[in-house]
């Protein structure tokens, strides 16, 4: 009775704007969190196509999900892509902020110049790299045959495909980490090389036992916010190869749409999303626990 | 000559970043036979691109589309961010914790779970085919509300209770404090809203059909993978820089803005 009293205080004493000044994101949450999450629940049990009603199917979706070619291609097309997009990222960001942190002059026009692709469209960016990764006539190429080395099938042929679309997306979003690398860089402490010099550790071995260590967080950060990068992929493969050559560059995200919008298969598009999400946030706290470990050791 | 060497590399890096577009804005005023060079120069500069592409696609109409649902997100965003994050900075009631930490969880909540069901209630409210569609998603992010909050934090409450005691009321207190206190993070938060809408390409190719309503990054794809560019480079590339153009326009006045925002956030574009 007495704690009844007491929450009812409570609440008299909370402020009516408070809950005035919420309300239209409590709104757009129940609508656009909430119930689709509780949708998405529903609709893995489910066979639809949106214009027939609904047919219960129990976990079908999950059996055949687990049989489906293209569902392990497009988890081993996005392994493929994580594998060479996050080292090729965390060297050259990591390159890039050591040179700019450096005593240098022009340090923010550099710095502009890097970041630009990332505010540029994504659809711009692919159909630059398109003629960019022509086989005849593309720049690359031509760049390539003038030096004498032969034309590289960058996006017409399977095994080259996924990795080409890597190093584009490496060049589009590279400018972010270069800044998360420099924010992370600026927060070493300076009497940590100090009192290392003074030991008489070498730059190499300050570089390994101070700047790497203490950039942890940010190789984290880096990390996780590539692998969701790449479980997101969509628009470069979508408008560079259409998921070719032979699904090769089919993402996780491409196959959703594709499952949605050219199938119609709507409960299995929305099983394929929720698998994805389930291996998304897998993968991460893996990546996590590993970086984590690898600091204590 | 270690100077010279870090000077080396990162003009090297500059051209390899920048080339491509100066390459990009060229290769559509070239004529088709010399765009495949690696120059950025033409005897014959022509604006024959941009008329192919203003007259296979309807791209005015599609630009003001992107500017209509940008603004309107982007408005939306702020307003109901800063409202939300200025009741859970500043104003105490029951709930407000727990509140706050939903909203921190619905940052980890991957997209890829909630884009199926997203689109059928679109289509069960009759909202694909409408700005609404393209609008109604995007009217709050957890991120701005989170932003807010913090800058919020910082804002002296004597100044709030001073006002409250002069009988201004908590929207007077928003309106003729907080905004004109917040104007650093209001734009970080606007620019970033704005970047993100106007490239925002998945969403509008799921719910929008009527080519009317396509926002421009879409009919540019479409453009693209549609064959209207008729295999010509040159209508290819002159839609990409209309495309880019808007933002890296705003890119260039708020360079500081932009890079500082998305390093406090770590958002990807």
């Amino acid at each position: 009775m007495r704690y009844m009293t007491a929450v009812r205080g409570a609440f008299k004493r909370s402020n009516r704007y408070g809950y005035l000044f919420v309300l239209p994101y409590v709104i757009f949450f129940l609508a656009f969190v909430a119930f689709p999450l509780v949708f998405s629940l529903i609709l893995v049990f489910h066979r639809w196509n949106i214009v027939t009603p609904m047919e219960w199917v129990g976990l079908k979706n999950f059996v055949r999900l687990i049989h489906d070619p293209l569902f392990l291609q497009s988890v081993w097309n996005t392994l493929t892509f994580l594998f060479i997009h996050i080292p090729l990222q965390l060297v050259i960001a990591l390159g890039l902020a050591l040179l700019l942190n450096s005593r240098i002059r022009f340090r923010s026009f550099f710095r502009a110049i890097y970041f630009l692709p990332v505010v540029v469209s994504g659809v711009a960016v692919t159909i630059l790299w398109q003629q960019l990764y022509a086989f005849d006539y593309g720049v690359l190429n031509t760049v390539l045959n003038s030096i004498g080395i032969s034309s590289i099938p960058w996006i017409v042929d399977a095994r080259w495909a996924m990795p080409s679309i890597a190093v584009m997306a490496t060049w589009k979003n590279v400018g972010i980490y270069i800044v998360l690398f420099l924010v992370g860089l600026q927060t070493i402490p300076s009497d940590l090389y100090e009192a290392a010099s003074i030991d008489g550790a070498t730059r190499t071995r300050q570089f390994f036992h101070i700047t790497l260590p203490m950039l942890n967080p940010t190789m984290i950060v880096i990390v996780v916010l590539s692998t969701i990068g790449g479980f997101s992929l969509f628009i470069e493969p979508y408008v560079l190869t259409g998921g070719g050559p032979m699904q090769s560059t089919l993402s996780a995200v491409l196959y959703i749409y594709n499952q949605a919008f050219y199938f119609g298969h709507m409960g299995y598009a929305a099983t394929l999303g929720f698998v994805f999400a389930l291996i998304i946030l897998v993968v991460v706290v893996l990546q996590r626990r590993v970086i984590e470990a690898e600091q204590t050791s | 000559m270690k100077r010279l060497v870090v000077y080396t590399v990162l003009v090297l890096g500059a051209v390899v970043f920048a080339y491509p577009f100066l390459w990009m804005i060229a290769g559509s005023l070239k004529p088709e036979l010399e765009i495949t060079t690696l120059g950025l120069l033409s005897e014959e500069f022509s604006a024959r691109s941009y008329e192919h592409v203003l007259t296979k696609i309807p791209i005015a109409r599609a630009f003001l589309n992107s500017v209509i649902v940008s603004a309107a997100t982007t408005s939306s965003v702020v307003l109901f961010g800063s409202l939300v994050g200025y009741a859970l900075a500043k104003l105490r009631f029951v709930g407000s914790k727990a509140l706050y930490l939903l909203i921190l969880f619905t940052m980890m909540i991957p997209f890829q779970i909630v884009l199926i069901p997203q689109y059928i209630l679109m289509v069960k409210l009759g909202w694909t085919d409408t700005y609404m569609g393209l609008v109604a998603p995007a009217m709050m992010t957890a991120f701005s509300i989170v932003l807010f909050r913090q800058f919020f934090m910082g804002v002296p409450q004597a100044l709030i209770d001073a006002a409250r005691i002069d009988g201004c009321s908590e929207f007077g207190i928003v309106y003729r404090i907080i905004w004109p206190l917040s104007k650093p993070v209001i734009v970080t938060v606007g620019l970033l809203t704005f970047m993100t809408n106007w490239n925002e390409v998945l969403w509008p190719l799921m719910v929008v059909r009527e080519r009317t309503l396509m926002t421009m990054p879409q009919i540019v794809t479409l453009f693209t993978i549609g064959g209207a560019a008729e295999s010509q480079l040159g209508p290819l590339l002159a839609a990409a820089t209309l495309l880019s153009l808007p933002v890296v326009v705003a890119y260039v006045f708020f360079q500081r803005y932009f890079i500082e925002s998305m390093a406090s956030t770590g958002i990807k574009g």
